[in-house]
């Protein structure tokens, strides 16, 4: 179990989408302090909308014990209209509706428990749109 | 820089060792490649291990692994790079032996995988831990992730993707050591539970306990100790993105081209001059992008020459005459120096039924993660 600064310290980008952009259009979540592709150092924070486009997915069904009781869930890995890459959970949705290219839209919601004690996390997931 | 040889190799069966712990396995390896190579002593040891501490909770392994090998009072180092940890210590230590500092070296790799229940978690400490596996994705999700795209991209089917594990099972059949050495068809493979979809359970490589080592020294000292010493011809490694999401291209592994671009340049050597390769097959499709990253098959084109029998004894290239990972098994610091034994047992001619007739150069690659780093190694046979 771990104590609740290992989360709080990535409440900006989970719960806010906080996000850094360079001056050469980059953007990444979360915080980068030199963008690892064009070496640039110069970025501002910006929050992302929040929409995007499925360029690959997954269904899980034999998962992690933290999450074993949410399968089969799905799984996506997001283009945001920024640019920005992100993997994230797919949710309300039926199997047969996802597809390489689906638009998607990134909510706040529960993402799992530290067991019967433990701190309860969260934050985004994704739903088509 | 001295040029290197292997002069020993040992390693435990891979499969369910309950009777044997992590010391244990690592011991057995270690004596058996010193009794091969003729030494009693070494200067220097490099382990690779990804997780002792989470599977065992024993971490300070370099220590450990000294004192019950018999070898106390050397300098001995535990590296780690996930799954790629073995083939980094065969690069600390071949650095070791090439620069002068040290003459006779052992890499090693160890993983005791069935000593805890929640395997899935410790795996998932190789991609992301905060951005990726903090949503629940496993290792198979991110790996049918690359599989989606790249059957999306390539129109790669189903039942082509099956062939990487039948492939594999058929030529783990006469490996005393793998784990499941029996032959798998493909209705097996295609009923097999769904692990993270389009990839069933018979896509992916198992949870294996499990040792091997090598012993390195200088090439022309070898020939004091062995009649059959291998050469270490070139090292390729390098590094990639840590999360999947952040690879440009889902269906490329830009860690496995760069690495394979180094061992070749290092090498003066191109892919047609490889005889054969084992390559890190950790999951089906895993195989197919890093036959395509290796420049044995164009991009795209890899699944469908794998499963047109390209990757076989008579086809072009023999890819995992061992049973790769699926079959062998992946105990997953062990493994990249596992899969360079059977490139030394290739090149001695030593492989028995697995044998590759007229195999001059043999590859290695291993891979950490979903390609967050890479390492290629070139064997000679002399």
């Amino acid at each position: 179990m771990a104590i609740s600064p290992r989360y709080s310290r990535e409440i900006p980008h989970r719960y806010r989408l906080e996000a850094t952009k360079f001056k050469s259009g980059k953007v990444y979540l979360p915080t980068r302090y030199i963008c690892p592709e064009t070496g640039d150092r110069e970025f501002e924070k910006i929050t992302l909308n929040g929409t995007g486009t499925i360029l690959s997915y997954t269904i899980i069904h034999i998962a992690s014990d933290a999450y074993a009781k949410q399968t089969p869930f799905a799984i996506a890995i997001v283009e945001t209209d920024e640019g920005a890459r992100l993997t994230t959970q797919v949710v309300d949705c039926k199997e047969d509706e996802l597809k390489i290219g689906s638009r998607v839209e990134l909510i706040f919601r529960k993402v799992m428990e530290e067991g019967d004690a433990g701190i309860i996390n969260y934050g985004y997931k994704a739903i088509l749109i | 820089m001295r040029e290197v040889a292997i002069i020993g190799v040992g390693m435990t069966r891979f499969g369910e060792l309950w009777d044997q712990g992590i010391r244990d396995m690592f011991a057995e390896a270690a004596l058996k490649a010193m009794a091969d190579a003729n030494v009693d002593k070494i200067d220097s040891l490099y382990v690779g291990c990804m997780s002792s501490g989470l599977y065992t909770y024993q971490e300070h392994i370099a220590s450990v692994m000294t004192d019950y090998m018999g070898q106390r009072g050397i300098p001995a180092a535990r590296v780690e790079s996930a799954c790629a940890s073995g083939s980094v210590a065969i690069r600390s230590a071949f650095m070791e032996v090439a620069s002068g500092m040290s003459d006779i070296v052992m890499a090693g790799g160890v993983e005791k995988m069935w000593d805890i229940e929640d395997g899935t978690f410790v795996l998932a400490t190789a991609s992301d831990q905060e951005y990726e596996a903090y949503t629940g994705v496993t290792f198979p999700g991110l790996y049918a992730m690359m599989a989606r795209a790249y059957m999306h991209q390539y129109g790669l089917t189903r039942e082509e993707l099956a062939q990487v594990p039948i492939k594999n099972h058929k030529h783990s059949v006469h490996n005393p050591n793998a784990q499941y050495p029996f032959e798998m068809d493909m209705k097996t493979v295609l009923t097999s539970s769904m692990v993270a979809d389009p990839l069933r359970l018979m896509d992916c490589s198992p949870i294996t306990d499990g040792a091997a080592a090598v012993i390195l020294c200088p090439m022309e000292m070898a020939k004091q100790f062995v009649k059959n010493p291998v050469k270490i011809k070139a090292i390729g490694a390098a590094t990639g993105p840590i999360a999947l999401h952040d690879h440009k291209d889902l269906t490329r592994l830009d860690a496995v081209r760069l690495a394979g671009e180094r061992a070749y340049k290092m090498a003066g050597l191109k892919p047609s001059d490889i005889s054969f390769a084992e390559v890190h097959d950790c999951f089906s499709i895993a195989e197919i992008i890093v036959a395509e990253e290796l420049g044995f098959f164009d991009y795209g084109k890899g699944g469908k020459a794998i499963a047109n029998g390209e990757a076989t004894y008579g086809g072009k290239i023999v890819i995992n005459s061992s049973g790769g990972l699926k079959a062998k098994g992946h105990p997953v610091g062990a493994t990249g120096v596992a899969q360079v034994i059977e490139a030394v047992e290739q090149l001695r001619g030593t492989a028995g039924k697995r044998q590759v007739e007229n195999a001059k150069y043999g590859m290695t690659q291993n891979m950490g993660g979903s390609g967050g780093s890479s390492v290629v190694h070139i064997l000679e046979a002399q």
